[in-house]
């Protein structure tokens, strides 16, 4: 429930409401747009970044809180395994149980091979299981993938790959024809028609979705999918380090079981990663919209491996996360609501920017309102943050709208006494996105050979800016590439011994250079809350 | 200065005393545990975290999903992060949209005796009786829809005396649905064959071979529609 004196400020943006019915607010022009992003946007702050003192990228600048781990020591530095026994050994080891994961393991599974997913949490326990606003690909007869095309150059500030820019939105329409087919629940029109809409940057109405589950209807179809051609999964074990052969490429993973406790060796012809991302490492202490296992262990075990970065130094913060009620602050309040008209205002109830800028312009835009231009509202436990106009929805399609459109987010806000068909909601920017990961090409392979990488671990394909539902597409796209490429090549791979040596030589390499680990070990699993901050911010 | 509200709760059955505004979840880790199991998405979504809770001197049990409930004075809770029911193993392409084709692989659907147990401990709730009554009837479409907020977390069919799976009916009719009932999107059908027949092959190769400040130009002067 809102505070009496935040219902006093409500009172603005409900004056201010019928004046702002239909008018357009201009949108930021190019030079306006640098000039906000150099001052306010998080990936500007210098403080907030480290160089990274060993490997292939050596001198490459990433968030500090990454750094910190890319600097550490294996967490199985002092563990005894024996290399020659394998637990298991499969044709293709898949590490990560999320749409990207899923999508690879049918795919390789289609092309004949013995496959195994492994992941740290439950199937399913994953970013993709919470995304709400949809999935884009340009399948109507206004768009095209050319212009598809465009618009992800454009939001990626034209440093995307180009060769993978062209086969996500080349596949993007075959992605939907495959959902379909595995009985996707789209949102969709009498006559089949998908309906769809915009979103952040997008210049066509692409975006499919499926009420504000998509990210759930997607993860469920293909769990249920994967569960059904039984594909070997393994819950709650986490990979730990990437395992090579004597000549380099890749052969395994070394595995952990989270309950047990025990390592485990899989020997493996083609390993994809697909762990997701890292928001639960809290970049510049911003709250985050990820899953609790989003903590960038892919990064770290290709890295040491060899396999290259790419754009890890940009991080999207997504404009709106919930800044109020505390018991949800920084979860995502879906990009969907700003995409069916919701506007930003200020403690005046004056709109600021235009709704639908650019993730990282509109986070900017938000930021110079609550710090630069103090036009912020406070919460009880001094949060800031501005509103986002959801009851406006109401007045643009029609009474009914939002709880119609917006069930989850209906939901969310109502199990703590906010209506948000008649309320506005308080949002501030929040971490949501890792930009940038290995770096991959249009097979999703990386420079060590036989290992891929799929999802939000992968990086290139968004450039410095992904734009909303360029992420679900991604996972699927370059999913079912790694999957379908490692299905039809792993007959021709001759394993040989496996070893560890990798991990020896960048630990020496880190002594050679003098970093101090300050016992620090990698990579992390799981994040460690104790909520202690509660205390100091309420005394 | 205000003080933080501090609450008694019980965690199996052990006491801890917790800030009043946390949730069961950022409670327990307050208490000390680093979670494992009953830890997914922290947002509503994931179904991980399902948890039952007694109120002292409250006869009714409770439950909730650890990540969006607040926590209250006197709570004794437990997770319950898995749920031993078993899922059908189906073959999407072969199955119509019936009762049948629920009942082959969920026949329990029939045993339901109305208790309404399942709607009572619903963490989102739904109607859970209902999309099984319209599961019963065959009545897919109402089915699909009904449950289709549902995030799997099993509670359902924890108290379900009939042994119903009712999440596997949910994503069964859902799935049916999507694939047999809902009409195709003839434009998604005819782009893939564009593109399977290389249509825009020629358009794309030419926009990769643009410099920047070509692509520059033509974005910033697309229309929108
Ligand atoms: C709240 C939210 C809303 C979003 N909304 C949208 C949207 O509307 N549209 C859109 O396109 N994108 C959206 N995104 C982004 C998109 O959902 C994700 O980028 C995408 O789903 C990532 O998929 P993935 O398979 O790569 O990773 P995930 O789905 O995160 O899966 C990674 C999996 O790997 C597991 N894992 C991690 N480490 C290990 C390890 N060491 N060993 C084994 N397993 C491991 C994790 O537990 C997890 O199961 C959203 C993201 C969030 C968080
Ligand atoms: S942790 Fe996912 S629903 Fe609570």
């Amino acid at each position: 429930m809102y505070t009496p004196q935040m219902k006093e400020l409500i009172k603005k943006v409900e004056e201010t409401r019928p004046q702002r019915v239909g008018v357009h607010f201009p949108r930021m022009s190019p030079e306006d747009k640098q000039e906000v992003l150099k001052k306010y946007h998080p990936d500007f702050i210098e403080a907030g970044f480290s160089e990274i003192t060993v490997g292939v990228n050596k001198g490459d600048r990433v968030p500090l809180e990454l750094a910190t781990l890319i600097d550490a020591r294996s967490c199985i530095e002092n563990v005894e395994l024996d290399l020659d026994q394998y637990d298991y050994d499969v044709d293709v080891l898949v590490i990560g149980g999320g749409g990207a994961g899923a999508a690879a393991a049918l795919s390789a599974q289609e092309k004949g091979a013995d496959v195994l997913l492994v992941t740290k949490l439950r199937f399913g326990d994953a970013n993709t299981m919470m995304a709400q606003g949809g999935i884009q690909a340009a399948d109507k007869p206004s768009d095209s993938p050319p212009i598809h095309y465009l618009d992800v150059m454009g939001g990626g500030h034209y440093h995307n790959v180009p060769r993978l820019v062209r086969a996500l939105v080349n596949d993007a329409p075959i992605v939907i024809k495959w959902l379909e087919d595995l009985g996707t629940m789209f949102d969709k029109e009498e006559d089949g028609t998908m309906v769809t809409n915009h979103g952040g940057g997008t210049s066509r109405k692409r975006m499919h979705a499926a009420r504000d589950y998509t990210g759930a209807e997607i993860m469920r179809t293909l769990r249920d999918e994967t569960l059904n051609r039984g594909v070997k999964v393994i819950e709650f074990t986490a990979a730990v380090e990437l395992l090579l052969d004597e000549d380099g490429k890749a052969g395994g993973a070394v595995l952990y079981n989270l309950e047990t406790e025990e390592y485990q060796v899989c020997r493996a012809k083609k390993v994809i990663f697909a762990m997701g991302g890292s928001g639960r490492l809290h970049y510049q202490d911003f709250p985050t919209t990820n899953h609790y296992g989003a903590t960038g262990d892919g990064l770290i075990m290709g890295y040491r491996a060899g396999a290259k970065l790419a754009f890890l130094d940009t991080i999207q913060y997504h404009p709106t996360g919930a800044a109020y009620p505390p018991q949800i602050l920084g979860l995502l309040v879906t990009e969907a609501v700003r995409g069916r008209g919701a506007t930003f205002l200020n403690i005046d109830g004056e709109q600021f920017a235009y709704h639908l800028e650019t993730r990282d312009v509109a986070s900017a835009a938000i930021i110079r309102e609550c710090v630069g231009r103090k036009k912020g509202i406070t919460t009880p436990t001094g949060m800031v943050g501005v509103w986002l106009d959801s009851p406006l929805i109401e007045l643009i399609h029609g009474e009914g709208a939002v709880e119609r459109m917006l069930p989850a987010m209906v939901r969310q806000f109502g199990r703590f006494g906010i209506n948000i068909s008649k309320e506005p909601m308080l949002i501030y920017p929040t971490l949501h996105y890792q930009n940038g990961g290995l770096l991959i090409d249009e097979h999703g392979e990386t420079n060590v050979e036989n290992l891929y990488v799929a999802g939000e671990n992968a990086g290139g394909i968004h450039g410095r800016n992904r734009l909303m539902g360029n992420s679900l597409l991604d996972i699927l796209v370059f999913g079912r590439r790694a999957g379908y490429h490692a299905g039809e090549t792993y007959k021709d791979v001759k394993l040989k011994k496996l070893t560890l040596e990798h991990v020896k030589k960048y630990h020496a390499e880190l002594e050679k250079n003098g970093v101090a680990t300050g016992g620090r070990i990698s990579p992390m699993l799981l994040p460690r809350y104790t909520h202690r901050e509660v205390l100091e911010q309420e005394a | 200065m205000p003080q933080v509200e501090m609450v008694d709760i019980y965690i199996m059955g052990k006491k801890y005393s917790v800030p009043e505004s946390l949730t069961i979840m950022d409670a327990m880790e307050f208490a000390g545990y680093q979670l494992k199991r009953g830890c997914g998405c922290r947002a509503g979504f994931c179904g991980a975290c399902g948890t039952v809770y007694r109120i002292a001197g409250d006869y009714e049990l409770k439950v909730g999903l650890a990540c969006q409930t607040k926590v209250e004075a006197d709570m004794y809770l437990a997770q319950i992060p898995f749920f031993p029911a078993v899922k059908g193993v189906y073959d999407l392409d072969e199955l119509t949209p019936t009762a049948a084709s629920l009942a082959r692989y969920y026949p329990e659907i029939y045993r339901c005796i109305g208790c309404n147990s399942c709607t009572n401990v619903c963490p989102q709730d739904l109607n859970v009786m209902q999309y099984v009554a319209y599961a019963q009837r065959g009545d897919i479409a109402r089915c699909a829809s009904e449950s289709f907020d549902c995030v799997m977390c099993g509670l359902c069919a924890s108290r379900c005396p009939a042994h119903i799976a009712q999440y596997f009916v949910g994503i069964l009719a859902r799935r049916l649905h999507g694939k047999h009932v809902l009409p195709r999107a003839d434009h998604v059908q005819q782009r893939y064959e564009e593109i399977e027949a290389g249509t825009f092959d020629a358009e794309l190769d030419d926009l990769m071979n643009k410099d920047i400040e070509e692509l520059k130009s033509l974005y910033n002067n697309r229309d929108i529609e």
